[in-house]
């Protein structure tokens, strides 16, 4: 089957405004950012006879602007946009890395992030390094603003708690206190571009003088319906000093934190075995 | 209707809103060119520039495009006085059954860096199935790049106004 053009009603707001506005009117319509998820869907005639609100008429939201308490990232910022800002680039290199690691060129130059946490995979590249930098997802809806802890948008597989009517008009990241002593980005597909990932990581992690951890943070995706924190594990850790033995408790701990599964990408058993070894390497390495 | 201009030629497009991209430029203007393969964003058989910006013609509504500028594969060369780029694909057997090719082309012509590495991860959003890719790098690496020739003669001019201010 294929999409039929004729059958879709496209709204199209030229400003914030006015796509709030016409989402309140439509709350079945499905918002549309860069379409590099929804239109393959489309593609394969899924969505036939859908009302669409084009966003790509909205300017407001297209910018990466910088706030006293860190950067503002509107939710139309394309992947490639966050892959080349010089000011994501410095203070938040975790999610520049993992806006390079999307697809490839020509859905990064399309893929906007705010269109990437709406459609809310499991496998999402950029959530890990989100989840670390706790980022706050903003909202806009006719009740008003409000801002989302980054890892409380979603509520399951492909489905986020957006309420009906609200739209996501920027993410939110608060400068990180103190450069952390050591951070990682690692993605784990089937091939160097264009792969769904097995497995996807980022972590940060600072110390104390006496090498005792003052804190560590680390997020997997694609290990769990939705992104998760190793919460266990960053507790173990907590005070500790890093050694062999400390790393081999925390890996035990992994699993309380994620739930992998058997899919036709990997299976649960080297999707854990995997992340442990990136959690172990991390903290030894 | 939605206006934007296609290889540098104004546009006034006047179907269904939804149609995408890549058959509008098929359909509506007869710019056969650009060709689907996967119809998923997977194989980058249908990349387009959009504003300068290679991005796959499959996954883009027409409405999107409004006072965009778009060039396809007809805007390089013609048959019988092909580009450099695509002089080189010719020279180094960069096509074979040439499915890929205009995509890629697109895609190549937009490399700021063109050493071998560069290309490979510059490319890395198109699939051949003919040339296990080793003949298309080497048509990008021997190709000039104009984007990097620029870079590198102006690199070059400060390097020569340099030296000429020491000799003083």
């Amino acid at each position: 089957m294929r999409g039929a053009p004729r059958g879709m009603i496209v709204l199209r707001p030229e400003s914030a405004g006015e796509a709030v506005s016409l989402f309140a009117e439509n709350p079945s319509a499905k918002p549309l950012a860069g379409g590099t998820d929804y239109m393959v869907l489309w593609n394969m005639g899924e969505a036939n006879g859908q009302s669409v609100i084009d966003l790509s008429g909205v300017r407001e939201w297209r910018s990466i602007r910088k706030t006293a308490a860190g950067l503002s990232i509107g939710a139309l910022v394309t992947h490639a946009e966050l892959r080349d800002d010089p000011v994501v680039r410095r203070e938040f290199p975790l999610l520049a890395q993992a806006a390079a690691m999307v697809g490839a060129e020509q859905i990064q130059n399309r893929g906007t992030l705010g269109g990437n946490i709406a459609n809310a995979s499991p496998a999402g590249d950029t959530f890990p390094a989100l989840a670390v930098y706790e980022a706050t997802v903003k909202t806009v809806s006719r009740k008003g603003d409000r801002g989302l802890p980054f890892l409380q948008t979603f509520s399951g597989v492909k489905k986020t708690s957006l309420e009906p009517g609200e739209l996501i008009s920027a993410i939110d990241i608060p400068y990180l206190p103190k450069r952390p002593y050591r951070q990682l980005f690692r993605k784990v597909g089937t091939r160097a571009a264009m792969a769904i990932s097995k497995t996807v990581a980022a972590a940060l992690i600072w110390l104390e003088r006496d090498r005792t951890v003052r804190e560590l943070r680390f997020a997997l995706g694609s290990m769990a319906p939705t992104v998760r924190r190793l919460k266990a594990a960053e507790e173990l850790v907590k005070g500790k000093r890093l050694t062999p033995e400390l790393a081999a408790k925390a890996c035990e701990l992994l699993s309380q934190d994620v739930s992998p599964i058997d899919d036709i990408r990997s299976t649960a058993e080297y999707r854990l075995h995997v992340s442990q070894n990136l959690l172990s390497d991390f903290l030894l390495s | 209707m939605i206006s934007f201009t296609v290889n540098g030629k104004k546009r006034n497009y006047k179907g269904p809103p939804f149609k995408r991209l890549i058959d509008v430029l098929r359909e509506d203007f007869g710019l056969t060119g650009t060709k689907e393969g996967c119809g998923e964003g997977e194989c980058g058989a249908c990349t387009v520039l959009v504003d300068g910006k290679p991005v796959t013609s499959c996954l883009i509504p027409v409405c999107q495009m409004a006072g965009r500028k778009i060039e396809t594969v007809e805007s390089l060369g013609k048959p019988e006085r092909l580009n450099p780029l695509q002089k080189s694909f010719e020279e180094h057997a960069g096509a074979q059954c040439g499915f890929c090719t205009p995509g890629i082309l697109m895609t190549a012509s937009r490399l700021k860096e063109t050493d071998a590495e560069s290309v490979r991860i510059g490319l890395a959003g198109h699939l051949c199935r003919c040339t296990g890719y080793m003949h298309i790098v080497e048509s990008v690496t021997k190709a000039p790049n104009p984007l990097q020739e620029r870079r590198t003669s102006a690199l070059r001019r400060r390097r020569v106004l340099a030296r000429r201010g020491k000799q003083r």
